[in-house]
C-alpha cells in the first residue's frame, strides 16, 4: 500500500535525482533517529529531575526524629512515626486480604476458564479494574464502608488499597500460569493427582518468582495510593493503630504538609516524598530482577 | 494376587472420594474469587450511582452541560470539571504520543543492545513514581519554570499568532490547564511507550528484513512496516495512556489552579473531575446535596474511563491473544 507509493522504491534513471534522493532519505532517517534520541533524552530528564528534586529536598529534612516523633503542630519538631506506621499497617493487611483473592482468580482465569465466556468477562472487568481511576475505588468504599458503618477507619482504607491491588496480582498470576506448558499439566494428572494438587503443588511452585514479583508490584502501587485514601481512613495526627477509626498515612500526610503554608511541614513532606518513592522504587527493581532470574 | 488387586480397590473410593472434595473446594473458590471481581466492578457502578442520584434528580440532565457550582445556593453542575477532564486529557495524550513514540523506536530499533534493559526500566520507572510526588514535584519545581521561562516564551512567540494565539495568552501563573496536561503527559508516557515497544517488537522478524533488504532506511522501516503492522495496537495503548490521564488525581489537584470557570487560553486555572472530587469531598457534609454531586461526578467519570478503558483492551485484542 504505502510502499508503492514509496518515491524510494519506484527506480530512477537519472543519478543527479537518485543521489538527490538518497540524500533525502538518508537526512530523514538521521533526523528521526535524532528526534527518537531526543525523546528519549526527554524521558530519562523527567525521571533524573524528580530523583534529584526528591534527593537534595528529602535528604535536607531528613533525620532521625522524622522515624521518632509523631506529626506535631506547625514550629514543634515532629515527625512522620504515625504516618509511616500507619502506612506499613494499611499496606501489609491490604497485601495480605488482596493477594490471596487476586492469586485466585488468576488461577481460575488460568486453569478453569480459558476461553469461557465467564473467564473472558471476568478478565476483561479485571483488566478494567486494573486502570480504572483509584479515586473512584476510594468513593465506592466510602459507600459502602464509611457511611453505613458511621465513621472514616483504618479497616476502610485496608478494603480500598486491598481492591486496587487485586487486579495487579490477578494479572501477573494468570500470565505466569499461561507460561507453563501443558505437557507438565498432563504429566502431573496422569500420575493420578487431583486437579487442585496440580495446580497447588505443581503450577503454583513453578510460577512462584513471576507471582512474588506482581505481589511486589502491587504493593509498590498502593504504598503511594493516596486518593482513595482520602475518604476512607481519612488520616490522623496522633499515634494510632486501632484501625477501627481515623488513620494515618503516609501519602495523606505528604499532601496536607504539601500544600500547608508551614516550611517546616512542607520539609517534613518532602522527607516522606523521598522515603515514599525509594520504597517504591526499590520494590520495582526487587521484582524486576526477581523475574529476570525466575524460569 | 488377588489380595494385591483388592487392597488398592478397597482404598481408592475413599481417597477418590477426598480429591473430589478438594477439587470441589478449590474450583468453588476460584469460581467464587471470578465472581466477587464481577461483584466489586458490579458494585462500583451501582453504589457511585446511588449515591449520585439525588444531585441527577435536583438538576436533571442538565447535571451535565451546566457550569454551575454554587456551595452556597447548592445549585451544581458538571460542565466544567467535564471540560477540564477532557481537555487536559486529550493535551497530554498529544504532548505524550510523540514523545513515547520517539522512545519505542529508539528501544526497539535504535539502541544498542546493551542500553536497551536500563533505559526501557528507567522508563518504566517513570510509571511507577506515585502520583503524589508528581503533584509535588511539579507544583515545587514545573510550575515556577513554566511561569518564568515557558509561558511567557509562549505567550510571545505562538501567543501572537492569529487563530490560535488566544491559547496562548493571559497571565503566566505556572499553574493551570496545560501545567497540569503536562505533567498528565509525563505520567502516562511509560505507559504508552511500553505498550508500543511490546507491540513493535511483534514485528516479525522477516518482514523488517525485507525490507532492510530492499534497502530501506531505519526510519522507512519503522514507518512503512512496523507502524502499518501495529497500527491497531498503538491506538489500543493510546487509548490506555487517554483512559489513565482522565481518572488522576493528586498530580492534577496540585497544578491546575482549582477554579470553577472554563477559560479560552491554556494558561488559566480549571478543574477535573478527580480534582474537584479531591478537594471539594472534605467541606461536604454526610448526606448533602453536594457530596451526592460530587458521586455524580465520581459517577460520570467511572462511565467516560470505562469507555476509554473497554476501547483500549478492545484495540489491544490481538496482542493479548498472541
Amino acid at each position: 500500500m504505502s510502499m508503492t507509493a514509496n518515491p524510494a522504491l519506484t527506480p530512477v534513471k537519472d543519478r543527479a535525482a537518485a543521489a538527490r534522493l538518497g540524500r533525502r532519505r538518508k537526512r530523514a532517517d538521521a533526523l528521526a533517529r535524532g528526534l527518537s534520541l531526543a525523546a528519549t533524552g526527554i524521558g530519562l530528564v523527567f525521571l533524573a529531575s524528580i530523583l534529584a528534586t526528591l534527593f537534595v529536598k528529602g535528604f535536607g529534612a531528613l533525620n532521625l526524629s522524622v522515624f521518632t516523633e509523631v506529626t506535631r503542630p506547625p514550629g514543634s519538631n515532629g515527625g512522620l512515626l504515625n504516618a509511616i506506621t500507619g502506612s506499613l499497617l494499611q499496606v501489609a493487611l491490604a497485601t495480605v486480604i488482596g493477594t490471596p483473592i487476586g492469586m485466585l482468580v488468576g488461577t481460575f482465569l488460568a486453569e478453569y476458564a480459558r476461553g469461557s465466556a465467564f473467564g473472558n468477562v471476568v478478565r476483561f472487568v479485571s483488566d478494567i479494574l486494573l486502570s480504572a481511576p483509584s479515586i473512584l475505588i476510594g468513593l465506592f468504599v466510602y459507600q459502602l464502608l464509611v457511611l453505613p458503618f458511621g465513621g472514616f477507619s483504618g479497616w476502610a482504607g485496608v478494603a480500598a488499597l486491598s481492591i486496587i491491588i487485586i487486579p495487579i496480582v490477578v494479572r501477573t498470576t494468570e500470565d505466569m500460569l499461561s507460561l507453563i506448558p501443558n505437557t507438565l499439566r498432563e504429566a502431573v494428572i496422569g500420575l493420578g493427582a487431583p486437579k487442585w494438587k496440580m495446580i497447588v503443588l505443581v503450577c503454583w511452585k513453578s510460577a512462584v518468582s513471576g507471582i512474588i514479583t506482581g505481589v511486589l508490584l502491587g504493593i509498590a502501587r498502593i504504598a503511594g495510593e493516596t486518593a482513595p485514601l482520602l475518604f476512607t481512613s481519612l488520616g490522623n495526627n496522633a499515634w494510632s493503630t486501632d484501625l477501627s477509626g481515623p488513620m494515618p498515612s503516609l501519602p495523606i500526610t505528604i499532601y496536607s504538609y504539601a500544600g500547608s503554608p508551614f516550611q517546616d511541614w512542607i520539609e517534613l513532606a518532602w522527607a516522606g516524598a523521598l522515603l515514599i518513592t525509594l520504597a517504591v522504587l526499590l520494590l520495582n527493581i526487587l521484582a524486576r530482577s526477581l523475574l529476570r532470574r525466575g524460569p | 494376587m488377588s489380595q494385591a488387586a483388592s487392597l488398592p480397590a478397597a482404598s481408592r473410593p475413599r481417597t477418590a472420594r477426598r480429591s473430589n472434595l478438594g477439587d470441589t473446594l478449590f474450583a468453588g473458590a476460584c469460581h467464587a474469587a471470578g465472581g466477587l471481581v464481577l461483584l466489586l466492578l458490579g458494585g462500583i457502578i451501582v453504589e457511585l450511582f446511588l449515591g449520585g442520584l439525588p444531585a441527577f434528580r435536583a438538576f436533571g440532565l442538565p447535571f451535565l452541560w451546566s457550569t454551575e457550582w454554587d456551595p452556597v445556593t447548592e445549585v451544581f453542575g458538571a460542565g466544567v470539571s467535564v471540560y477540564g477532564t477532557v481537555v487536559t486529557a486529550v493535551l497530554a495524550i498529544l504532548l505524550a504520543v510523540p514523545v513515547a513514540f520517539g522512545v519505542a523506536f529508539f528501544l526497539t530499533e535504535l539502541a544498542p543492545p546493551w542500553m536497551r534493559r536500563p533505559v526501557g526500566t528507567a522508563v518504566e520507572l517513570l510509571a511507577a513514581v506515585p502520583s503524589i510526588i508528581y503533584g509535588m514535584w511539579g507544583f515545587f519545581v514545573i510550575a515556577p519554570i513554566m511561569a518564568q521561562y515557558v509561558q511567557p516564551a509562549l505567550i510571545d512567540s505562538i501567543g501572537e499568532l492569529p487563530l490560535i494565539g488566544f491559547l496562548f495568552q493571559g497571565p503566566p501563573f505556572g499553574t493551570g490547564i496545560l501545567t497540569a496536561a503536562l505533567i498528565l503527559a509525563i505520567m502516562i508516557l511509560p505507559f504508552i511507550a511500553a505498550t508500543m515497544r511490546d507491540v513493535f517488537e511483534q514485528v516479525p522478524a522477516v518482514f523488517k528484513e525485507s525490507a532492510y533488504g530492499l534497502g530501506c532506511t531505519t526510519w522507512e522501516v519503522m514507518k512503512g512496516v512496523v507502524l502499518p503492522y501495529t497500527r491497531i495496537s498503538v491506538a489500543g495503548g493510546i487509548m490506555l495512556g487517554l483512559g489513565r490521564a482522565l481518572g488522576e488525581t493528586m498530580a492534577v489537584t496540585f497544578v491546575i489552579g482549582n477554579a470553577n470557570r472554563i477559560t479560552t487560553t491554556l494558561f488559566g486555572p480549571g478543574n477535573t473531575i478527580a480534582s474537584v472530587v479531591a478537594l471539594e469531598f472534605g467541606e461536604s457534609e454526610m448526606g448533602s446535596l453536594k457530596l451526592s454531586a460530587l458521586l455524580a461526578l465520581g459517577f460520570i467519570l467511572f462511565v467516560l474511563s470505562f469507555v476509554v478503558l473497554a476501547c483500549s483492551r478492545w484495540l489491544l485484542r490481538s496482542r493479548l491473544k498472541a
